[in-house]
């Protein structure tokens, strides 16, 4: 019970404690990994591609941001029509979750780029409109499908987390004359997103792991940096290593901050 | 305490309390299912008005009816004089016609429920204001001193911080309480207050219950706890089946109760 009660962050603890045996051999061996590394394999190119990396590296990151809050914001009606809305609603919603979640995101991709995207030049109000200097371009289609794939999944998900909240969550708020605007604005939304936040980080980390497939329609991503230097070079393993690290620590920073945002509500709901 | 209502007080209070429930004739079916077969209720200002009755008489439901918790099938609900205007719902039964209006009677209403329904999301001090900041439009400052001292009055003051679920369920349905008693109330309605809660923690319950009913708070109030009922009420209403069975002054339903059904009812309950 004291344990639970403990809702404030513990202080850090001192060094000492948290250097413990395991950990100091786990350390070592990381390190003598990484010496290995250094020394064996061939790291020359870095040099000349480091800028472009970079570049990659904030294209992945954006287009990761963008697109799962660009989701997630299409995702909280379409779990709201599944959960609770009239059959009109609910029907197109749920078809679309389904048609989202059961193609393959490659495949939809392709269909948005090679597919729309080749099928947009053909009007000429649309050529000649202003979006299309960014419609000629890759990066809009390759957001728009990880948008929409990220907003398939999260519907689902929100849908079951819409209909988890207890009833006598909101029969509590209607009570006191709550309208239906300030239910969903206070109550319910809160407590469903609250309820999502555990899938929802895993589901992030898979969206930034579903990010290299902008790769196949042009986009450079950090992944795609990685296939040039192959491509130019003729250096296959080092990059893809860097590339494998770089991805766990994008990992370990949405976990570590959707850790943070749990942790900041108390974990036993009623 | 309460602001005085739109009625005209000074010709018809001088004889008795404004009528501050009225219901009458009212019908409840959920499908097949009967509930409620033509029951009438009056609650005076002042007045303490307890439903008694055996599981599945219906005493939940017409509680639940006064507020349109529940829709009446028929029937006619008026609140501190001001009728709750119905209108057909398509499906035989009836519906608030008006949701500013249900909205506006409501938010005079205290409902206590069962479960006691606290926001999970929101510690003690939050769930008091939330009512009186996001419905009432009360300042939040304001809104913020009363619910300390309520918080107070229920003995909670020190958890003002909490969140709902690390508190015992006494301790959570004096919140309840609390948090009905912010919005400053025409009535507190209380569904069975005592029903969910360990024998050992009903007796801090029933003690704040009472103390509200003695300092001449409306409040209607479906029990099981007879004794209680017993101390507090002015009026008893015996349901049986869907109908009001007996009812009258404590002392006669307790003491001297005619009916052969609530002679075996309290027989059994006690």
């Amino acid at each position: 019970m004291a344990e639970v009660l403990d809702i404030k962050p513990s202080t850090v603890p001192p060094l000492r404690a948290w250097l413990r045996p395991h950990r100091v051999v786990m350390i070592a061996v990381a390190l003598g990994l990484v010496a290995l590394a250094a020394t064996t394999m061939r790291w020359d190119w870095i040099e000349r591609y480091w800028p472009l990396a970079l570049q990659g590296l904030w294209r992945t990151i954006w287009i990761l941001a963008v697109t799962c809050t660009l989701g997630f914001l299409l995702a909280i009606p379409l779990g709201l029509a599944q959960a609770a809305g009239p059959r009109w609603l609910a029907v197109p919603a749920r078809a679309f979750c389904t048609v989202i979640r059961g193609t393959p995101l490659l495949l939809q991709l392709w269909l948005l780029y090679f597919g729309l995207g080749s099928l947009f030049p053909q009007f000429p109000w649309i050529r000649e409109s202003e979006l299309w200097p960014y419609l000629r371009q890759a990066w809009p289609y390759a957001v728009l499908g990880l948008t929409l794939s990220f907003a398939g999944y999260e519907g689902e998900v929100m849908r079951g987390a819409f209909a988890g909240v207890p009833r006598g969550q909101l029969e509590a708020a209607r009570a006191f004359g709550m309208r239906r605007r300030t239910v969903f604005r206070r109550i319910w939304l809160p407590q469903a997103i609250q309820r999502a936040l555990p899938t929802l980080a895993g589901e992030t980390v898979l969206q930034l792991k579903a990010t290299p497939l902008v790769a196949t329609i042009t986009v450079i991503d950090i992944y795609a940096v990685a296939g040039r230097v192959r491509q130019d070079t003729f250096i296959v393993y080092e990059p893809l290593l860097l590339l494998a690290l770089v991805y766990l620590m994008i990992t370990g920073i949405i976990v570590f901050a959707f850790r943070r945002l749990e942790s900041r509500i108390p974990s036993r709901l009623g | 305490m309460t602001a005085a209502p739109a009625v005209d007080h000074s010709s018809a209070a001088a004889s008795a309390p404004a009528e501050a429930i009225h219901i009458e004739n009212l019908h409840k079916r959920f499908g097949q299912l009967h509930v409620l077969k033509g029951v009438s209720l009056s609650a005076r200002d002042g007045a303490v008005v307890a439903i008694i009755g055996g599981s599945g008489s219906g005493k939940s439901t017409l509680l639940r009816c006064i507020n349109c918790l529940e829709n009446p099938t028929s029937g006619t609900i008026r609140v501190n004089g001001e009728e709750i205007r119905l209108k057909g719902d398509g499906n035989g039964g009836m519906m608030p016609a008006d949701r500013r209006q249900i909205e506006r009677i409501r938010s005079r209403l205290g409902m206590v429920f069962q479960s006691f329904n606290l926001w999970s999301h929101r510690t003690l001090i939050e769930n008091v204001i939330e009512v009186p900041v996001h419905v009432l439009g009360v300042a939040r400052a304001e809104a913020i001193a009363t619910a300390e001292r309520l918080l107070e009055r229920v003995g909670l003051a020190e958890k003002r911080d909490v969140y709902p679920a690390f508190l015992s369920g006494g301790q959570q349905q004096r919140a309840a309480i609390a948090r009905a008693l912010a919005i400053q109330p025409r009535v507190m309605l209380f569904d069975e207050p005592t029903s969910a809660l360990d024998p050992e923690l009903v007796g801090e319950v029933l003690k704040v219950i009472g103390d509200l009913a003695a300092e001449g708070r409306t409040m209607v109030l479906v029990t099981h706890e007879m004794k209680f009922a017993r101390e507090v009420a002015s009026h008893v209403i015996y349901l049986w089946n869907g109908l009001v069975e007996e009812e009258g002054p404590p002392e006669q339903i307790f003491g001297a109760p005619r009916s052969e059904r609530l002679q075996q009812f309290l027989r059994s309950v006690s």
